[in-house]
């Protein structure tokens, strides 16, 4: 006799049969004549420059760790949902300290803007030091010129 | 002759192992593929017919066979997997896209149980008690997928567009979880045939929690990676994003993994949502079973059918989010929205004692 978990074994080694199929079949009647060029990653075109593994946002590591935390509370809010008819007004009550406390954690967060996406700001310039700056420059240009 | 009794009882016997599970598992499978082939196609023709084009129109009947072609034009192209990846990673993360998104289906009912001999049979393939938790975890699975092939490719176009996906899919998946909670208060289990049963007559969890409804619709868009969510293939900015390094039939993985992440999302809106494969108030019409069970199944197709419509009308009506819009969309606006949704869902069987 055949357990539901065991149903879903099956189908799941099905699955695993399909993809390795889907993908491997075609190995027997596809072409495979690699150049130095074909191999290259992409890159508009041009040659590739510096490493693949560039920097990237720090945020997105910011993301995950609060990520991290409210999953850990959507799986202990799940048993609490499950049951929830059976407590009456007991079980309200809990819930809704659990869910201020998460919602307070929430604020937090926010209020401390992690939940800000880093937005690029203008650079402030110095319009007349540049200008001064540029002035000069030209001056000097002159002179060198008329030497 | 009593040979041939003979080897018809041990198919059978096989065949009816476990409640025709067999049977179950290869017709799922099939429907599932010949769903996602043609999807492909809908799509192309419903985007046609938005943009007042003809589409795919030259293999056979009006490009009914276009589907075919493709896959015959991807199976034949040379795959190519570039000097700088990582060579085990970059191979892995289609097989696990495809496989996550055929396995998930196992437990999304798509009909009554109907009776066969003596035997009662479920139209799922499996009905376990927490099927719920078994759609929640495999889809968390479909994440790694994402960053593999975005790390692994050695190219940084995939690495952006990989860990973009990354951030957008967790984001969504905290308000997916909660509003999922919401529809487990109403029904108190985590069995997708309960969840659907509790949806009798017009109790349907979409007019009881409209926000819960919406925050899921909107995580379901996002954890599909369709427009307007679709920051990580961006193709103006991202060249491919995370599969730009992909080519012949893994492409073709990826390809078709996103569309069967539709069905599944669609089925999980109508199973959680949409009252499954009921349709309200049919059995006072006293039709008989079998015609009755006939029009759930179909009405179950007919609500798939128009939610897989929603999510391709989407995608060609709405221009993309910025990442940063996107970003606060999911933790400023849908985060506390579910949150909400599960107070208001509490609040109400209070009230109501639903």
């Amino acid at each position: 006799m055949l357990t539901e978990f065991g149903k879903i074994f099956i189908f799941i080694l099905v699955a695993i049969l399909f993809t390795i199929i889907a993908i491997y079949a075609a190995k027997l009647i596809r072409p495979s004549r690699p150049t130095k060029e074909k191999l290259d990653v992409y890159e508009c075109g041009e040659n590739i420059e510096g490493t693949p593994w560039v920097k990237f946002n720090i945020r997105f590591y910011v993301v995950a760790l609060i990520f991290l935390i409210f999953d850990v509370e959507v799986v202990l809010l799940f048993p609490w949902a499950l049951t929830y008819q059976d407590y009456g007004i007991y079980g309200f009550l809990v819930g809704i300290i659990f869910l201020v406390v998460l919602g307070l954690g929430m604020a937090y967060e926010w209020r401390k803007g992690d939940l800000e996406w880093a937005r690029p700001t203008p650079k402030k310039v110095d319009v007349k030091f540049e200008k001064k700056n540029l002035l000069q420059t030209n001056s000097q240009i002159n002179v060198e010129s008329e030497n | 002759m009593g040979f041939l009794q003979f080897i018809w009882d041990g198919i059978w016997a096989v065949l009816s192992l476990g409640n025709f599970a067999l049977i179950k598992i290869l017709l799922i499978a099939n429907i599932i593929l010949i769903t996602v082939s043609y999807l492909v196609y809908f799509e192309r023709k419903i985007s046609a017919w938005t943009q007042n084009r003809i589409g795919p129109n030259r293999v056979g009947w009006r490009g009914a066979l276009q589907p075919f072609a493709d896959v015959f034009k991807l199976l034949l192209k040379e795959d190519i997997v570039p000097e700088k990846a990582n060579k085990p990673l970059h191979t892995l993360a289609p097989f696990i896209a495809l496989f996550v998104a055929f396995s998930t289906y196992a437990v999304l009912p798509i009909g009554p149980a109907i009776q066969i001999g003596e035997e009662t049979v479920n139209l799922v393939v499996a009905d376990i008690n927490m099927g719920i938790l078994y759609v929640l975890a495999l889809t968390s699975i479909g994440v790694y997928a994402i960053t593999f092939a975005g790390y692994s490719s050695g190219s940084k176009y995939s690495l952006l567009g990989g860990i973009r996906s990354s951030a957008q899919m967790i984001s969504y998946e905290v308000s997916m979880g909660f509003s999922i909670a919401g529809v487990v208060m109403m029904a108190e289990s985590l069995s997708p045939i309960k969840i659907v049963e509790s949806q009798s007559g017009l109790l349907w969890n979409a007019l009881i929690q409209p926000i819960g409804f919406i925050t899921f619709v909107v995580a379901a868009f996002a954890e599909t990676n369709r427009l307007p969510f679709d920051l990580p293939e961006a193709e103006p900015e991202l060249v491919g994003g995370f599969h730009t390094e992909y080519s012949s039939m893994k492409f073709a993985g990826f390809f078709l993994a996103e569309y069967a992440n539709m069905i599944i999302a669609s089925a999980m809106i109508i199973t959680l949502y949409l009252g499954g494969w009921q349709i309200p108030y049919i059995e006072t019409l006293n039709l008989g079973t079998t015609v009755t069970t006939i029009l759930q199944i179909s009405a179950f197709m007919v609500k798939m059918g128009a939610l897989l419509f929603f999510f391709i009308w989407v995608r060609w009506s709405i221009p993309r989010f910025r990442y940063d819009q996107l970003m606060s969309l999911g933790w400023k606006v849908m985060f506390p929205l579910s949150l909400l949704n599960v107070v208001y869902v509490a609040v109400i069987i209070m009230l109501f004692n639903v």
